[in-house]
């Protein structure tokens, strides 16, 4: 087992080299310069322009600038961002909290809705319960969240006044504090977590109804177990299989954010950093968020594996 | 005739021969305004009243949270790294320059005990130097004293080329020394008339000696400050999150009386124009949102019944469609839109006229602008004393159409005029962004009236205006036809905005296209005016030489100017701010109120 994980991050290191390069590369040929909005104002002449890009070593050739930013990862040092001059690692971990407060509590939102959902409507199929909630879960991944959030402004903001839509992240504690925290992160959450619920539902509705119709399934149910226990302990075991995987590859989301959200609702985190960088053409944090991302994606998948072996003692390593 | 008796008049004011209220009176008869009256005055070597904004509160704080909205968040704070507005603004809470600029475009101390004159003895007579007294007993926020040496150490710390300030061109060609402790003197290698660019506006920001000086030159970013900035100014720091989130608390050592009103200070950053808009005017959850480039309609549309409304700040920013004078599609040593070639359409004067007869400016204010928006026929339209009355437009399809008829450009078969088999044919470019699409639309319909095949490029602002020398697409390379964006006016002062055309700023290869005359326009009366406007030390001498600029820019049609835009905020109903279309929407913080 131990081997096998060893093996698995040794794999990984090549295609993380090569995930970088792309990166790098694609990064650096994108047009355009941090110091874009220096250019129409006449109070600063263009060599100041052209000093800040010599300075930050943007006119060096890409390989040079490539080797530059692996050295200095290597050794941990993350770089510091070119448009607030500040280590990109210090930037990252001010905006992780608030992505994962918001995008966390929404993928448990999803959770919570679509494996009781799902597994309701897969053991009445095609009853008015399953096909309400098919329904719903249709309309719930057709719609964008660009769309359900500016509509849950409209509804909740501005006719009716219940809740804010601009998101601050709020010092303090206390009872109060917290209340106001849960408060305005009703809104993203509801429209991230619906979201990711539809499709999640019907992902378990179907896992459902593939091991549901099994053989043992029967047995099982002739032996004269009760309908929650057949349920719960025979069928929902083996029906997680394939959404414990989906869950596992949806968590680089929970660090990586939502970008279009959190655009919509001004939440400070991951996703908003990302697309405001790349708008900047600010490459360190681009690179950065991106590149952590990766590394994410390629762990997760790897706990994914493991909790096959788990779920599953049939699956063997080796 | 005029000229002289306004000199006598002038020199009865400051003899004291005439009441200052006459002489406003006297001016604003013969059709100036009061403001402008003033600024003769003042450059007439008249002190000027002091001219703070209005305000109400009597004691300091107890006026809650003022919570700003700025739909792109500052991302540093530090003034002299400052590369956008909204980091001007944010740093603007904490620092303070010497003086600000108030809504008519005249100094306001701050930092100043008074604003120079020559009649204080300020002003040299030769504008060779300047000398600012500093207000006694100000204090930094860490409770240190704030003296000359922090002004002087200012100067060093931006002016020094390693340490990459962007405020390094204000504090160029001048050397700044200490007289005494509340007293510095700036030298100029030149005669500068305008001498209040330095220590004014955003740039001006003063920043403390005893933080930044390990931090001068290459060590400059990693200076702490940089991060908790600690200022002179009405709030004092908390917390600072890049492009989120700036907080500050009042500042209780203030060294205006009564100032600060607001308790707390909060600027969220992110999001868009009309949300943020939303926010303000119609849920009222903040209280100020800055630079709201949304179509009238829809802020009209908000604002009915709202709890907020928007406001309009006049300062000198323009939008203009600006002419290639060299030939895009001509390459010579490498090098499109070379100096060495001639526009082979647009070096015909009257095709140039044609064109700016074609550009609608009512209708693009009417349909896009609206309220933030004043047609003009002037490239310069500020100060008032600058703006010239020479010059008009007009838009007419029929006398557009008989100028290219006159220059031999003949209707085709399509429509299309052409001259010896040549299809009368532009190339017309902008950065992607609304309302720019929408006036390329416009003109482009009415060209077509006219027999003009007009053919639309957008592209992305971060491409636009950046200063990529490989990036063909910048509109410093402008391989387009004509080409229309914005240049903001940052003072009120036109020579920075009049020099970029003097014919030795060309753009070229040779320069990286770093020069600023991006139309590539040559003129010697031009450059002749520009010159001596730049030393001329008689205010209304200058404003003449500029006027003519403005005029020459005129009648060589070198930019059709599309729009004089106006600065458009959101504002609750409630909040007093004070505002200026000359400085930052945060120049004047200190005198902001809320109106119970």
């Amino acid at each position: 087992m131990s081997q096998y994980i060893l093996r698995r991050l040794m794999i990984a290191i090549p295609s993380l080299l090569g995930i970088s390069v792309v990166l790098f590369v694609v990064l650096a040929l994108a047009p355009g310069d941090p110091f874009s909005e220096l250019a129409t104002n006449p109070n600063v002449p263009p060599e100041v322009q052209a000093a800040l890009r010599t300075k930050f070593g943007l006119d060096d050739p890409i390989y040079l600038r490539y080797l530059h930013w692996l050295v200095a990862m290597a050794q941990g040092d993350w770089g510091f961002s070119f448009v607030s001059r500040i280590n990109v690692d210090t930037l990252i971990l001010q905006r992780l909290p608030t992505t994962l407060y918001v995008v966390g509590s929404s993928q448990l939102l999803a959770l919570l809705i679509a494996i009781p959902v799902g597994v309701y409507a897969a053991t009445r199929p095609y009853s008015l319960f399953d096909q309400l909630a098919n329904t719903f879960a249709f309309i719930g991944f057709s719609l964008p969240t660009f769309f359900t959030g500016i509509l849950f402004i409209l509804v909740f903001s501005v006719k009716l006044d219940w809740l804010p839509f601009v998101y601050t992240d709020l010092p303090g504690s206390g009872i109060k504090w917290a209340l106001e925290m849960i408060r305005q992160a009703i809104m993203p959450v509801m429209v991230l977590g619906l979201f990711q619920a539809a499709s999640m539902t019907r992902f378990v509705r179907s896992a459902m109804l593939d091991v549901i119709r099994l053989d043992y399934v029967t047995t099982a149910r002739a032996k004269g177990l009760g309908q929650a226990k057949v349920i719960v302990k025979h069928v929902m075991r083996n029906a997680m299989i394939p959404v414990v995987t989906l869950i596992a590859l949806q968590m680089p989301a929970v660090f990586g954010g939502a970008i279009v959200t959190e655009q919509i609702f001004r939440i400070p985190g991951i996703g908003s950093l990302l697309i405001s960088s790349i708008l900047a053409n600010d490459t360190p944090v681009v690179m950065a968020v991106t590149f952590v991302f990766a590394c994410l994606v390629v762990l997760f998948n790897l706990i994914a594996d493991v909790l096959y072996g788990w779920l599953d003692p049939r699956i063997s390593f080796r | 005739m005029f000229d002289n008796n306004l000199r006598g008049m002038i020199d009865d004011v400051r003899d004291g021969r005439m009441d200052r209220r006459a002489f406003v009176k006297r001016m604003v008869a013969v059709g100036l305004t009061a403001p402008l009256a003033n600024q003769i005055l003042a450059i007439g070597g008249v002190a000027m009243a002091q001219s703070p904004n209005p305000y109400k509160p009597t004691k300091r704080g107890g006026g809650g949270p003022l919570k700003l909205l700025w739909w792109q968040g500052p991302t540093l704070l530090n003034p002299h790294f400052a590369t956008g507005t909204k980091d001007q603004d944010g740093s603007r809470i904490f620092y303070e320059p010497l003086a600000s600029w108030d809504v008519d475009g005249h100094l306001n101390p701050i930092l100043a005990a008074e604003i120079p004159s020559i009649q204080n003895g300020g002003l040299a007579a030769d504008a060779k130097s300047v000398v600012w007294k500093l207000k006694p007993g100000v204090k930094w926020h860490d409770g240190k004293p704030f003296s000359a040496d922090d002004v002087v150490f200012t100067y060093e710390y931006a002016s020094d080329p390693a340490t990459a300030a962007v405020s390094s061109a204000t504090y160029a060609g001048m050397t700044v020394e200490k007289v005494d402790d509340l007293t510095v003197r700036i030298k100029f290698k030149d005669p500068t008339p305008f001498w209040a660019n330095a220590f004014v506006g955003a740039y001006g920001c003063v920043i403390p000696k005893h933080l930044f000086a390990e931090f001068k030159g290459g060590k400059s970013r990693e200076a702490p400050t940089n991060l908790k900035p600690v200022g002179t100014g009405p709030y004092k720091f908390i917390e600072f999150k890049p492009g989120d989130l700036i907080r500050g608390e009042i500042n209780q050592d203030y060294h205006m009386a009564n100032r600060p009103y607001f308790d707390t200070i909060e600027m969220k950053g992110g999001g868009d124009a009309v949300s943020a808009a939303r926010a303000v005017i119609q849920t009222g959850e903040y209280d100020f949102a800055w630079n709201i480039q949304v179509e009238d309609e829809v802020l009209l549309r908000l604002e009915k019944g709202g709890k907020g409304k928007t406001l309009y700040a006049v300062g000198g920013d323009i939008e203009f469609i600006a002419i290639n004078f060299t030939d895009p599609n001509t390459e010579v040593d490498g090098e499109r839109s070379s100096m060495k070639t001639k526009h082979p359409i647009l070096s015909d004067p009257r095709v140039r006229q044609a064109l700016a007869l074609l550009v609608d400016r009512e209708s693009i204010k009417k349909v896009i602008y609206g309220r933030a928006g004043r047609a003009t026929a002037n490239y310069l339209n500020g100060p008032e004393e600058f703006v010239s009355k020479n010059t008009k437009w007009e838009f007419s399809v029929e006398k557009a159409s008989a100028l290219l008829e006159e220059a031999g450009w003949k209707a085709g078969s399509d429509g299309i005029r052409e001259k010896d088999g040549k299809k009368l044919k532009l190339l017309y470019q902008t950065s992607i962004n609304g309302p720019r699409q929408k006036t390329q639309a416009i003109v482009k319909q009415a060209c077509q009236k006219a027999g003009i095949d007009v053919e639309l490029k957008s592209v992305v602002a971060s491409v636009f205006f950046s200063s990529d020398v490989a990036n063909p697409d910048t509109y410093a390379h402008f391989y387009a036809d004509i080409e229309m964006f914005q240049i903001p006016m940052t003072q009120p002062d036109p020579a920075l905005h009049m020099r970029r055309y003097h014919s030795r700023n060309v753009a070229t290869k040779e320069n990286k296209w770093q020069g600023p005359n991006f139309p590539r326009w040559v003129n010697k009366d031009y450059d002749a005016a520009v010159d001596a406007a730049d030393t001329e030390t008689d205010p209304i001498k200058r404003a003449d030489l500029y006027i003519k600029c403005n005029d020459l820019m005129w009648q060589d049609n070198v930019m059709i100017p599309v729009m004089h835009r106006l600065a458009v905020e959101a504002c609750s109903n409630t909040v007093r701010p004070a505002l200026s279309g000359w400085a930052n929407q945060t120049d004047n913080l200190q005198d902001w109120y809320r109106e119970t």
